[in-house]
């Protein structure tokens, strides 16, 4: 089955890669061997400088030192297209699609060799169904769903015709089927002798289908090992140094519902976002209630209906402690005991220009005195006590949040949200981008407040944080929401089963919208 | 060769200095500009920047010029501070002289008979709600319909050019003024009080220097400022706030028009004490490059408007003792702001040396 | 009397013709992503670099040449300050129109009065004798037939080459198109310098052509119509085309109110150009989805790249 390392030379060798930014050393004397036809994955928390190497491979950023060695001679890669030239392809993690041009067009773009579009798009057809992957050139870009998106970016990347082929996080958009799918692809791509660079921190993946992996920890390579043979406590050691941390689980003592949703329906407000449908949700005072699901499947449309941020939900639908809040502004919301910590943080949760004692007034009344007179030493005070009690590594007060690392930062956003003792906490990709110490402190957090009476709700991507943290776990689908599950009776496989949207439907109940139209990603 | 690098926070220090070295380097261009014109650089770049200071006249002169152009200002910054970008106060100038006015003529024709204490502020209060009527047609267009304020508001100035012309030309003039394009000369109690004796200051000056103090209150220190900067530096985060981007939107404008409509009015019933189609030499446009400049602060504004005063004056003087060209002062102000634009990168990045990268050799 | 109309529909077309060669020029700007306020600037200096450029040369396509070349120095400045430098494009764009209506006026001061050289007609050979055509359409400066020739080039550049394609993406995107190798800030600095030199023709027409003599402030807000046109026109090229000569056709009925001895004051008359951008820019933004499907979607928004 393992059909790596046909040869001694190596296809690709970094040496020394160091490279460092203003706040940050990205990568420090990072070390890196792929051998032709190997699967070799790079492992490391968020942070770690995964992302930084990989576009140093590929020709985006320039290292400050070290040495590129392709199949055995130094190179120097000065841009994409040097890269490509070399036979290096990227799949991107955050895609680099133009929503308005067809997937043919996309790739026209994205190849250096002249060709026509037809040209192109019979390229495409081809190479699709050699590897077994549903695509239709045709189509504009917007219209597909997310695992449609990736399809059309690794056939791009597979029409070159790679020798090394990197993959940044490309299971984080995908079901779990679907994931299984596309090892189908890659195993094909590695026996015909390419190159396969899989990024990830997901331990389960990297040992279902790599070769070697490398673990990359604060810029620095702490370990190469093949990870079939280690086991995910080992890898995740190295990984973060230590075992990962275990949280207390204290028995459930749930109170009344605290917040409701009854049958919220919503139409989407334009063609890239999705409509909700009936959606029943409960969230009792004293428990964690997770909303797992990829991401574009709903979930910014539910938030926003929730938060207040959109109002056009049927009055009723929504209830905050048994008050109808459908068509309540976020302020008002806000007022009776609900807060929300989105999941993009500067420039929403945060101003990213203004001081954290500024920031505090986005969600914070307590300093605005009558007559709309700001008390500065008063929003000063509370920054500063935030900053000490959620262990925040900032200037002070008066620093401006962007010049916060993202685990700081939503360190103090989730401070300020608790801090104002709400009754309701909402909170979307609690950790994404956080580091694990910052992480687990978060987490501690929400569950602190959980067992004060709090009723949380949290949306999040990362099936192990909800499976952590959660009492109950709910799944969104293409604006669905499953019923609920408890998390100790739960399974990944179940909750993968789920994502798909094949929950058991209620006798009677409608079929789900859209569910003809699109292939199943 | 050079590179730009982000800079962590922005650099306070560079936030001031920026438009000094902006200024700098235009009064540098301004005097190749007179050698190249044939002309003594020092004899010229002292018209714009000694002779309007140099005796009590030429000081209250500056400070005349400069109330319109820190009233427009200031109202222009608290809008580009909430992102709404009106670029109309000449127009919003315009409507508030022609409101003003039409309220001075029509006590002057019909010969009403009330004190300058309470007929001053019927004058200035009409100016303004001519100047945040004209506004509102923005606000509208850009509330209920989307309509880009830029052009909106800009177009509304070409119309109130008209307007104001046709007044002036039709209806509004002087029977017995030998068929020039002007009013009758507003009667003396709806002029504006004089301030300093033997010139031509009034009393604006004065309000002009309570309102830069009341709108810097306004903007660090309030509850409904707070919300307007966030509305302009994170549309996002405010509406995560629950700050009402429609009543931003509204503020900003009905704000700024009003301050234009009030500085409008000032002229009219200041210096001028009619209205003729000059009422305005493109006060609500320099007044634009006066809030930047200024920095989109009160007090910077305030500095600010001192300075552009003195270059118009200074390009007055540069003509009639020079014969340098009037127009020379709108090359200087448009000089001032490209450097000045230029120069404000240097708050939030900083310029590096860098040497050619390493390339990518082992040792 | 159809004569009358077809000496209108010559006047709409000639006056239709400086807007459209801006509104174009603009429309390659915003389909790379950069918004040019500075357009109203670049047209007056262009204008005042045409007129004396024909003054002393006697030359019309010298003039042009030199208006375009005038545009491309200051939108290249532009350029560079909003590409480069990462400066505000709407405060940038002002202070270009700004700068450029105070230059303009001050190199124009001695031109002022000045009379170019006789005035030349054109007609197309045989098209031109077409009753009641051939004065309409074919009795045109040959810059006006430039203009539909670039509107229908435009279209094909943008829609069905690779070129255009590229620029297309990257003013929908330039984060994607930039990790995809393109060099982003290169291309946008070259759609706003041939946006600029674009300008610049339709302002050395104006002058040189159109008016033709100098006043200060000659374009009388023509850039800023320029400006609505491109989302009036939902950012093609044809539309671009055909709102210019809707607005040549309104600025034309002024006049022929007047000569038809309407009964309303020459000022109200003289608004009309300017109240119906304000009409169209409202009925073409009430519908916010409309505007995002068409608009490009980095239009206005500073560019950095992550390397």
């Amino acid at each position: 089955m393992n059909t790596a390392a046909t040869g001694t030379v190596p296809r690709l060798r970094l040496t020394g890669i160091r490279k460092a930014y203003p706040s940050v050393v990205a990568n420090d004397g990072v070390d890196l061997t792929v051998m032709p036809g190997e699967i070799h994955a790079v492992l490391g928390e968020n942070g770690a400088g995964k992302s930084t190497l990989m576009k140093i491979i590929y020709g985006v950023v320039k290292p400050d030192a070290g040495e590129i060695r392709w199949e055995d001679r130094p190179v120097e890669i000065a841009n994409p297209h040097a890269a490509r030239a070399l036979g290096i392809a990227m799949v991107f993690q955050h895609f680099s699609l133009f929503d308005t041009l067809t997937a043919a067009e996309n790739v026209w773009l994205g190849l250096d060799r002249a060709q026509s579009l037809a040209e192109v798009t019979a390229g495409i057809r081809a190479k699709a169904a050699e590897y077994g992957l549903e695509v239709d050139p045709e189509r504009p870009v917007h219209t597909l769903s997310v695992g449609e998106r990736q399809r059309v970016e690794i056939v791009r990347a597979l029409l070159a015709e790679p020798r090394l082929l990197i993959l940044d996080e490309p299971t984080s958009v995908l079901t779990p089927q679907a994931v299984e799918k596309l090892f189908v692809t890659l195993r094909l791509l590695a026996e015909r002798g390419c190159s396969i660079l899989y990024i990830s921190h997901k331990l389960d993946e990297i040992r279902a289908l790599c070769h070697t992996c490398t673990v990359l920890r604060g810029g620095r390579v702490t370990g190469v090992a093949d990870p079939r043979g280690e086991t995910s406590a080992g890898l995740s050691r190295l990984m973060i140094g230590a075992e990962p941390p275990k949280l207390q689980h204290r028995p459930v003592e749930r109170g009344p519902v605290a917040l409701e949703t009854r049958a919220l329906s919503l139409e989407r407000q334009d063609q890239f976002g999705v409509t909700l449908g009936a959606i029943d949700l409960q969230v009792h005072a004293g428990e964690v209630v997770g909303i797992a699901g990829v991401s574009g499947n709903g979930q910014q449309e539910l938030l926003a209906a929730l938060s207040g941020e959109d109002r056009r939900a049927r009055p009723g639908s929504v209830m905050l402690l048994g008050v109808d809040v459908a068509r309540a502004s976020a302020g008002r919301r806000r007022r009776q005991g609900l807060h929300f910590v989105p999941e993009e943080r500067l420039g929403r949760a945060a101003v990213p220009t203004m001081g954290l004692a500024h920031n505090l007034l986005l969600t914070r009344r307590e300093p605005v005195r009558a007559g709309g007179w700001l008390d500065l030493r008063r929003m000063s005070a509370m920054a500063q006590a935030i900053i000490e009690r959620y262990n925040v590594k900032a200037g002070g007060p008066a620093s401006v949040a962007r010049s916060l690392s993202g685990g700081n930062l939503q360190k103090y956003i989730v401070g300020r949200e608790i801090d104002a003792k709400p009754k309701v906490l909402i909170v979307a990709q609690p950790t994404w981008g956080v580091d694990v110490g910052a992480s687990a402190q978060i987490r501690a957090a929400l569950l602190a407040l959980r067992d004060a009476g709090c009723a949380v709700l949290v949306v999040s991507e990362e099936l192990d944080e909800l499976f952590e943290i959660s009492d109950r776990l709910y799944v969104i689908a293409r604006g669905r929401l499953s019923p609920p599950i408890g998390t100790s009776t739960a399974t990944p496989e179940r909750i993968g089963q789920w994502m798909s949207g094949l929950w058991a439907e209620a006798p009677g109940a409608a079929p789900m919208p859209g569910e003809v139209a699109h292939a199943p990603a | 060769m050079l590179r730009l690098e982000p800079r962590p926070q922005p650099s306070r220090a560079m936030s001031i200095a920026s438009p000094v070295i902006a200024l700098a380097l235009t009064i540098l261009i301004a005097g190749v500009l007179f050698v190249v014109l044939g002309k003594d650089p020092v004899r010229g770049l002292s018209m714009f920047f000694v002779e309007p200071l140099r005796n009590v006249r030429g000081l209250t002169e500056v400070a005349l010029k400069a109330t319109p152009l820190v009233l427009c200002a200031l109202g222009l910054a608290v809008c580009y501070r909430a992102n709404v970008w009106n670029i109309g106060a000449e127009g919003q100038f315009l409507l508030g002289a022609i409101a003003a006015g039409g309220v001075a003529l029509y006590v002057t024709t019909q010969g009403i008979a009330a004190p300058q204490w309470a007929m001053t502020p019927v004058v200035l209060v009409a100016g303004m709600l001519g100047g945040m009527a004209w506004a509102s047609i923005t606000a509208l267009a850009r509330d209920r319909f989307n309509a880009n304020e830029i052009l909106v508001s800009l177009m509304l100035v070409y119309v109130a050019q008209q307007l104001l012309n046709y007044l002036v030309f039709g209806p509004w003039k002087d029977p017995q003024g030998f068929n020039f394009p002007q009013t009758k000369t507003f009667v003396a109690a709806t002029l504006l009080p004089n301030l300093v004796p033997q010139s031509r200051l009034h009393i604006g000056f004065a309000i002009m220097l309570v309102l830069v103090a009341g709108f810097w209150v306004f903007m660090f220190r309030s509850w409904r400022g707070f919300q307007l900067q966030v509305g302009g530096l994170a549309p996002d985060a405010a509406r995560y706030a629950g700050f009402s981007g429609r009543t931003a939107l509204w503020t900003a404008l009905l704000v700024s028009g009003g301050m234009a409509g009030l500085a409008g009015a000032m002229e009219a019933a200041g210096p001028l004490r009619q209205l003729t189609p000059h009422v305005s030499t493109g006060y609500g446009f320099t007044a634009i490059i006066v809030c930047f400049v200024g920095r989109l602060h009160p007090v910077g504004c305030l500095f600010a408007g001192v300075l552009l005063s003195m270059l118009l004056i200074g390009g007055e003087l540069g003509q009639s003792r020079l014969g340098l060209p009037n127009a020379l002062t709108g090359v200087f102000q448009g000089l001032l702001l490209f450097l000045l634009l230029a120069c404000d990168t240097l708050i939030h990045y900083r310029v590096r040396w860098v040497r050619q990268h390493p390339t990518a050799v082992a040792s | 009397m159809s004569g009358e109309i077809a000496l209108l529909i010559a006047a709409t077309i000639a006056s239709g013709t400086p807007l459209a060669l801006a509104g174009l020029g603009l429309l390659v700007n915003e389909k790379a992503g950069v918004l040019n306020l500075g357009a109203e600037g670049m047209m007056l200096v262009a204008a005042i670099a045409g007129f004396a450029a024909a003054f002393h040369s006697g030359s019309q396509w010298l003039a042009f040449a030199a208006g375009a070349g005038a545009g491309m120095i200051l939108a290249a400045g532009f350029g560079v300050l909003v590409i480069w430098l990462g400066t505000n494009q709407y405060a940038t764009g002002l202070a270009l129109s700004l700068f450029g209506f105070g230059f303009s006026a001050f190199v124009g001061v001695q031109y002022v009065g000045k009379k170019l050289g006789e005035h030349v007609s054109f007609a197309v050979p045989f098209l031109a004798d077409i009753p009641f055509l051939g004065p309409a359409l074919f009795r045109q400066h040959p810059l006006a037939y430039v203009a539909m020739l670039l509107a229908a080039l435009l279209a094909w550049f943008l829609y069905r080459s690779r070129q255009g394609l590229v620029l297309r993406a990257i003013g929908e995107s330039p984060d994607s198109a930039h990790s995809l190798g393109y060099g982003v800030r290169w291309i946008r600095l070259a759609a706003v310098v041939a946006g600029g030199a674009l300008c610049g023709v339709a302002g050395a027409f104006l002058s040189v052509v159109y008016a033709p003599l100098w006043v200060e402030g000659l374009t009388a807000g023509r850039g800023w119509i320029a400006l609505a046109l491109t989302p009036f026109a939902t950012w093609r090229p044809a539309r671009v085309l055909l709102g210019a000569y809707l607005f040549g056709g309104v600025t034309m009925l002024q006049f022929q109110l007047q000569a038809a001895g309407v009964q309303i004051s020459s000022q109200f008359l003289s608004m009309l150009p300017y109240l119906a951008t304000i009409v169209v820019l409202v009925l073409i933004s009430r519908n916010p989805a409309w505007i995002r499907i068409n608009m490009p979607a980095s239009l206005g928004k500073p560019f950095h790249p992550s390397a």
